[in-house]
């Protein structure tokens, strides 16, 4: 396959970025968006100039690293698939694609495709987690027996790998598929919800203090997440945090 | 004294943790608030370690190279962890886990780590339940389990294909906790490139900030490695990109032991590769194994014919399939250990049997358990057992239930459904059971120098068994080294703050700069990734699944040529003050191109076959690992004495005491 690529390119945090085109060619169709990106990076090395840097590790749409921008979505096209799970047989021969970096405020650029999504380590900081120490005294696995749809509920919402396609699919830059995803995991245990109320609050208060923008249920994240996470994680924490709000102590 | 002194506490192999632990020094909570401890790497043993230290109240130092903590590869295992829990009632003990573990292990690992294992593998599972863990539950609210390779009971516990995912969130939530009040210094995008030694203790690291290239000093009482594995020194593995042996590699070269290298797992079901362009190789859970059927077609004849397209495997009759591990080993069939599996499937692809284009496949078919699980279902819900359209279905539904992720995955990247034509898979590398030496307190050659998870040696001998990774790493991590650490740190109370301005922070900082600066000005021609590529292959012809005397001495005179070429060629693109990922992949295959060399050597020097090393000259009639006991029942633990000098080799010789030595079947 033949290609033209249309990548944004920027050197540092506080430089000006611009969109610079590139050819592509003899990539095999079976091959993986990123292993795209790899065969102009080597050529770009090759010629002595600079590789376009992006983030990526696991390569197995689990670790959440890899993060663009394809033709205008989040992880390109295709339903539930990161974009180092995105194959190039998704395009046509000669086709031409856009890559840029999440867009959020709140995901400021490193270089090029690269952005700190420090923001959503802090939002995990404020509360997304039990409050329980290493001791190996804590009470045998099985002394609270958890209704299996429970526990599978809570599974879906933990399978967030926090890549921030939400947020970069979202008009408004919001990060409540993923606060949301975290909160209803924990809620929906007995294990996390003794501190369901304060946690809601927490989380919450350091979405709003990152510069995220509010929610405004267009659904645009459920449909661009690559773990199908579900909007009903929303209206959950919607109603925790407004009984949370009432009731808080 | 010996050098190799493992300190295995005396008495009963039952009763040597609980006595080593009521007898370790105690550090007083006041105490530890004056004393540091840096962690390198967050996957789970370097998040679960981070987090424990920090509640225990020590000021952690937290470091990855990842852009957040919950990064780590660890997130990427797939099928579970053991815990010796019996909620099955199918007679496992902690002696059993050990038991396999060690047999598994192809007696090659030190027997009293691996039943301190066994011990807190149940503590495990109840701390990831407290912590909001979503393991698979059964109907009745109680945990499920399933079966793994060389077991014959079902210990492990999962959440559907993504258990590493939900125990590193586990460890990254606890670690966050820490972050939040300050007890952790949390530091992404952070590489450490040396460990500082003062008075042969170790003392801070060197790291590189990845985003602005400065070089820090970070100074601890304490440094505990958590870095994970070494396979991406085959170019191709499952590992993550970004995975690599630099920590381990400068605390070798700052005198840490680097213990059986040559242990490597080669992991039976993997995506097969398709083509020049690939950059890793992907995984299919174990756990496939417990439902999927591994076969090639018996003829030859059918073999070419599906190679070449012209048959289906669909369409092959059943007595014209060989179900090769349910023939060779009927015991544990298709759950024998991962070394077996990729060795027998290795044998049939090599004899002509593969059955994807490169002939380097074998099949793991579903049809069977679709039938076995849709008839169980269809007589639950009173449906005719005669409609094979609608058994199918629900078989489907309840495969779709245990593996659905696994199968969508390989829909992506293979672009089959597994629902409808049997997947391929071939072996890949996948872990490393070697790694940097340590005693029964996990700590390295270099006093105050920890090594925890994949990155040490002690647990799996030279073969892990599915599921026990995370089951180590979380076992390090929570239960072993927090409580360990404390006899060491119990001498640093009056010690006071590491200043970083001692001659020897100098001194590292310096050698890590240099080097930095010779890659960045070396204007060589060729790209990082060709040389790695170029090693990778030595390194899987020669030092892979099949390894003997003639081609391990060409690997390590190729090995040590491409290294050269490497320094003296090497072309790292932009510069060395900001954000710079040829730079990073540099440092990392630099060391690589060392490590290689090392591995090989080690191989070599192992005349015999055992787990993952298999000799070629060292086999019985029947194709199976031979092991020699008499001369090669140790650890191979190696001495760095300069470059290009032949390191040391010191021997840890390992005593049985609870398990008598024998030859492995699975027969």
């Amino acid at each position: 396959m033949n290609l033209k690529l249309k990548v944004w390119r920027q050197l540092g945090a506080n430089d000006k970025g611009q969109m610079v085109d590139y050819d592509v060619k003899d990539i095999s169709p079976d091959s993986s968006f990123l292993e795209m990106i790899d065969v102009l990076n080597l050529e770009l090395v090759v010629k002595g100039e600079e590789p376009i840097a992006f983030d990526h590790d696991c390569r197995e749409g689990i670790c959440g690293s890899c993060s663009m921008y394809i033709n205008g979505q989040p992880h390109g096209p295709g339903d539930r698939v990161t974009t180092c799970q995105l194959h190039m047989r998704s395009f046509k021969d000669g086709e031409t694609i856009t890559i840029e970096p999440w867009r959020a405020s709140a995901f400021p650029i490193i270089k090029d495709l690269v952005v700190d999504r420090g923001a959503f380590d802090r939002i995990i900081q404020a509360g997304g987690y039990v409050s329980v120490n290493t001791s190996g005294n804590t009470q045998d696995a099985n002394a609270i027996p958890i209704p299996k749809h429970d526990a599978d509920a809570a599974f879906d919402a933990a399978t967030c790998i926090g890549c921030g396609a939400c947020v970069a699919a979202c008009k408004n830059a919001s990060a409540m598929l993923f606060v949301s995803a975290k909160v209803s995991q924990l809620d929906l245990l007995p294990q996390g919800k003794v501190e369901s109320d304060q946690r809601v609050l927490n989380m919450v208060a350091q979405m709003d203090k990152e510069g995220f923008g509010n929610c405004t249920n267009t659904g645009a994240c459920e449909a661009e997440c690559p773990k199908g996470i579900s909007l009903e994680n929303i209206a959950r924490m919607n109603r925790l945090y407004s009984k949370s709000s009432i009731s808080s102590k | 004294m010996s050098v190799l002194n493992a300190k295995v506490p005396e008495g009963e192999m039952s009763e040597k943790w609980e006595n080593h632990k009521g007898h370790i020094d105690l550090v007083n909570p006041a105490n530890k608030r004056n004393i540091d401890v840096i962690v390198i790497g967050t996957g789970l043993a370097g998040g679960s370690a981070s987090a424990t230290l920090a509640e225990l109240g020590y000021n952690v130092k937290t470091f990855c190279f990842q852009d957040s903590p919950r990064r780590a590869h660890s997130i990427a295992a797939q099928g579970g962890i053991n815990a010796a829990k019996n909620y099955q009632g199918d007679g496992d003990s902690n002696y059993r886990l050990f038991y396999d573990t060690v047999k598994g292990g192809d007696y090659r690992s030190r027997e009293a780590n691996v039943y301190r294992l066994a011990q807190v593998s149940g503590n495990i599972i109840d701390q990831c339940v407290a912590q909001g863990v979503p393991f698979a539950r059964e109907y009745g609210g109680l945990l499920d389990n399933r079966s793994f390779g060389g077991v014959l009971v079902s210990r492990t516990f999962y959440a559907a294909g993504q258990t590493g995912q939900q125990l590193l969130l586990g460890a990254y939530s606890a670690l966050s906790r820490q972050i939040a009040t300050g007890k952790v210094e949390m530091f992404n995008r952070h590489e450490m490139l040396d460990v500082v030694i003062v008075d042969g203790k170790a003392r801070g690291i060197i790291a590189r900030n990845l985003i602005t290239g400065e070089i820090e000093r970070h100074s601890a009482h304490a440094v505990v490695m958590a870095g994970g594995g070494y396979g991406n020194v085959f170019f191709l593995s499952t590992n993550a990109m970004g995975s690599n042996v630099t920590a381990a590699w400068k605390a070798y070269k700052k005198g840490a032991f680097f213990a059986n290298p040559c242990y490597t797992q080669i992991h039976p079901t993997c995506i097969p590769r398709s083509g020049d362009h690939q950059s890793k190789l992907t995984l299919m859970s174990e756990s496939l194994r417990n439902d999927g059927r591994i076969w090639v077609p018996l003829h030859i004849e059918d073999a070419e014919k599906i190679r070449n397209g012209s048959l289906k495997p669909t369409d092959l009759a059943e007595d014209r399939r060989d179900y090769y591990l349910e023939r060779r080993y009927p015991a544990f069939g298709n759950l024998v250990p991962r070394d077996v599996a990729s060795r027998a499937a290795k044998e049939r692809c090599d004899a002509g049997f593969g059955v994807n284009k490169t002939g380097e496949a074998v099949y793991l078919d579903f049809a069977a358990a679709v039938l076995r699980y849709g008839k169980i279902q269809a007589r639950l819900h009173d449906i005719d057992e005669t409609n094979t359209a609608e058994i199918e279905r629900l078989g489907k539904d309840v495969v779709k239930s245990k593996y659905g992720n696994l199968f969508e995955m390989y829909e992506k990247i293979v672009d089959q459904n597994p629902y409808e034509t049997p997947m391929m898979i071939y072996p890949a590398v996948h872990y490393t059971m070697g790694g940097t030496w340590v005693d029964y307190n996990l700590m390295t050659s270099v006093e105050g120098l920890y090594s925890i998870g994949e990155a040490n040696f002690s647990d799996h001998g030279a073969n892990r068994l599915g599921a026990s990774a995370l089951m180590q790493g979380l076992a390090d991590g929570y239960f072993v080294l927090p409580y360990t650490i404390g006899d060491y740190l119990a001498k640093e109370i009056s010690t006071g703050k590491i200043p970083t301005d001692l001659p020897e922070f100098d001194a590292a900082e310096k050698e890590v700069a240099g080097r930095i600066e010779k890659l960045i000005n070396n204007k060589g021609t060729k790209p990082v990734d060709e040389f790695h590529k170029r090693l990778g292959k030595v390194m899987w012809d020669k030092v892979g699944m099949a390894r003997n005397e003639k081609g391990l001495k060409e690997a390590i005179a190729e090995i040590k040529v491409i290294r050269e070429e490497f320094w003296k060629d090497v072309f790292v693109p932009g510069s060395d003050k900001g954000f710079n990922q040829e730079l990073e992949k540099a440092g990392r295959v630099a060391d690589f191109l060392e490590l290689g060399e090392l591995f090989a050597l080690d191989a070599l020097q192992r005349n015999e076959s055992c787990g993952g090393h298999f000799r070629e000259e060292y086999k019985t009639p029947e194709g199976e690992a031979l092991r020699d006991d008499k001369d090669f029942a140790y650890v191979a633990a190696w001495e760095y004495k300069g470059d290009n000098v032949e390191p040391a080799l010191h021997k840890e010789e390992l005593k049985f005491e609870a398990i008598a030595l024998k030859t492995r079947s699975y027969k």
